[in-house]
């Protein structure tokens, strides 16, 4: 589907509304209000620039219209921070990320602890623009940089007996006020399977629209694993850990019969409680847009369906 | 008897016009947002659950006047009964046209087989069900059609109405663990409730003393 390129949000235009905000914080609606825009203009304040080239792997580039960057930043499902949509960016500010290290364990060998600085630098930085389809039943077309977790999987050499990846993400309560309540098992963890996680699409990414990610959407670095619904690919990872058995992830000890390992996007495999076959894009297009159908694998079966052959995917949900 | 001043001002002739512009402003906010493009990246989603949350308050605040009423002795609230009950519809038919309309299209179809698939959507659409019935009785022809004490049977279903608005709330937000907000609701609706059931059993009370 081409999209012609005065669909997508100009730098311009996002300046000038960015500018309108500033204009209502000049007082023009009263100080009240003014204060409040002033926060909506700071929050959105640009992060420094993460320098890339477009990525060569295949399907890691769809043409489709993308999410504003406000949005994006603004609308996330993020609960060490809080249940609401608008909470990580609020609050997510907080969190000291700097100095930060991800330690490898498990069946690998070369375990140890890798820091952000040298993880920057492990391989070249690559733009690739994913859909992202929430279980939820929204989706958003970001683009994100970083490079194939594969990279860095093959660099810590995985024993024969490593069949699956766990991801520990960062617990800190002091800065996360969500750990107070119990909505979820702190830490928050995700798994793959190790096939899924050498996938090329696999992404490990820094940064996105070009600059590195704001603290809500999982910085320093995070988990994009664009087939599958977004609660699979974990923000903020403090651990990856090789294992021979299956992990159990925060969803799944939480509620087993509604969420499973896989979590494949598949329009045929409703949720107990809505039907996955439809999504609500957001990309600015305002509420009269209809609803999209949602595609098997999200969009990627081409390039990822050969990993399950032989899987009954409604039982393995 | 206490609150006589409030009282004479609930019975005043603007008291109604007031109530009715104050109960019109969340849909006056909510009309703003959709022309200042304010409804946030799901815009839809916004409408649904505004909606929603005024149909749900409204609910609360209708449960609240019998206590207001015969407990504090606000008895000029009498007269705002079927106003604030026919609010909490309107918010509940907004909600609905809103999910009919953006969500599924007006596909009928679509819709018959939410309701008859997904709980959440089936007990939120018998509370829907019940308020329309409790609405469409609501003018006095029908409460002498019916007699009193039958059109009061029927309006009591508004505590039914409410928890099945309660659990059609919390199923949806259950999904992803976040019903703090719903069981603040439930607390609200349960001590107006129980205040009813309180109430109910001193008068029994007293009346066993009168007549042993």
């Amino acid at each position: 589907m081409a999209i012609p390129s005065s669909e997508i949000t100009s730098q311009t235009l996002f300046e000038d509304r960015r500018q309108y905000l500033k204009w209502l914080a000049g007082g023009a609606m009263g100080v009240g209000l003014g204060a409040w825009a002033q926060r909506d203009a700071l929050a959105s304040a640009p992060m420094s620039a993460l320098p890339h080239v477009p990525s060569a792997v295949p399907g890691a580039r769809t043409i489709e219209k993308l999410t504003p960057y406000a949005d994006a930043s603004g609308y996330n499902n993020f609960y060490e921070f809080g249940v609401d949509k608008t909470d990580p960016e609020r609050y997510a500010q907080e969190l000291p990320i700097d100095p930060w290290s991800v330690e490898i364990e498990g069946l690998v060998r070369k375990p140890g602890r890798w820091a952000l600085e040298d993880l920057l630098k492990l391989s070249p930085m690559e733009e690739r623009i994913y859909r992202l389809r929430c279980v939820e039943g929204w989706s958003m077309v970001i683009p994100w940089v970083g490079y194939s977790l594969a990279e860095l999987i093959r660099r810590v050499e995985p024993m024969g007996s490593a069949k699956f990846v766990e991801f520990v993400t960062v617990a800190d309560a002091q800065h996360m006020r969500g750990l107070k309540s119990n909505v979820l098992q702190w830490p928050y963890t995700e798994g793959l399977r190790l096939d899924e996680a050498m996938h090329p699409l696999t992404l490990l990414s820094f940064g996105m629209y070009g600059r590195v990610l704001p603290k809500q959407s999982g910085a320093p670095l995070r988990l994009v694993v664009p087939w599958k619904y977004g609660f699979k690919s974990a923000k903020s990872i403090v651990k990856i850990r090789f294992v021979e058995q299956m992990p159990q992830s925060a969803w799944m000890k939480s509620a087993p019969q509604e969420y499973g390992f896989y979590s494949n996007v598949n329009p045929e495999v409703p949720h107990r409680r809505w039907s996955q076959a439809t999504e609500r894009r957001l990309d600015g297009g305002g509420f009269f847009a209809p609803k999209r159908k949602t595609l098997m694998f999200n969009g990627y079966a081409d390039q990822v369906a050969q990993l399950y052959s032989g899987l009954d995917l409604k039982r393995n949900f | 008897m206490r609150f006589v001043r409030l009282n004479r001002c609930l019975t005043h002739a603007t008291a109604k016009p007031v109530v009715w512009l104050l109960c019109l402003l969340p849909l006056a906010a909510l009309v703003l947002r959709v022309f200042e493009q304010d409804l946030g990246p799901n815009p839809v989603e916004t409408l649904l659950r505004s909606t929603g949350d005024w149909a749900l308050r409204g609910l609360c605040v209708v449960l609240l006047l019998t206590p207001l009423q015969q407990g504090v002795g606000l008895t000029g609230l009498g007269r705002m009964r079927r106003l604030l009950g026919l609010f909490s519809f309107f918010y509940a038919v907004l909600h609905a046209s809103i999910y009919a309309w953006l969500e599924v299209g007006w596909l009928w179809q679509d819709m018959w087989q939410d309701v008859l698939q997904r709980p959440f959507i089936t007990v939120g659409m018998l509370a829907w069900l019940l308020l329309a019935a409790l609405a469409a009785t609501s003018y006095q022809a029908a409460i002498r059609f019916l007699g009193g004490k039958r059109w009061k049977q029927l309006h009591r279903m508004v505590h039914a109405a409410a928890w099945l608005a309660l659990l059609h709330f919390y199923w949806m937000r259950e999904a992803k663990n976040n019903t703090q907000e719903v069981l603040i609701y439930v607390a609200v609706i349960a001590v107006l409730q129980g205040w009813r059931v309180w109430r109910w059993h001193q008068r029994r009370r007293q009346q066993r003393v009168i007549r042993p």
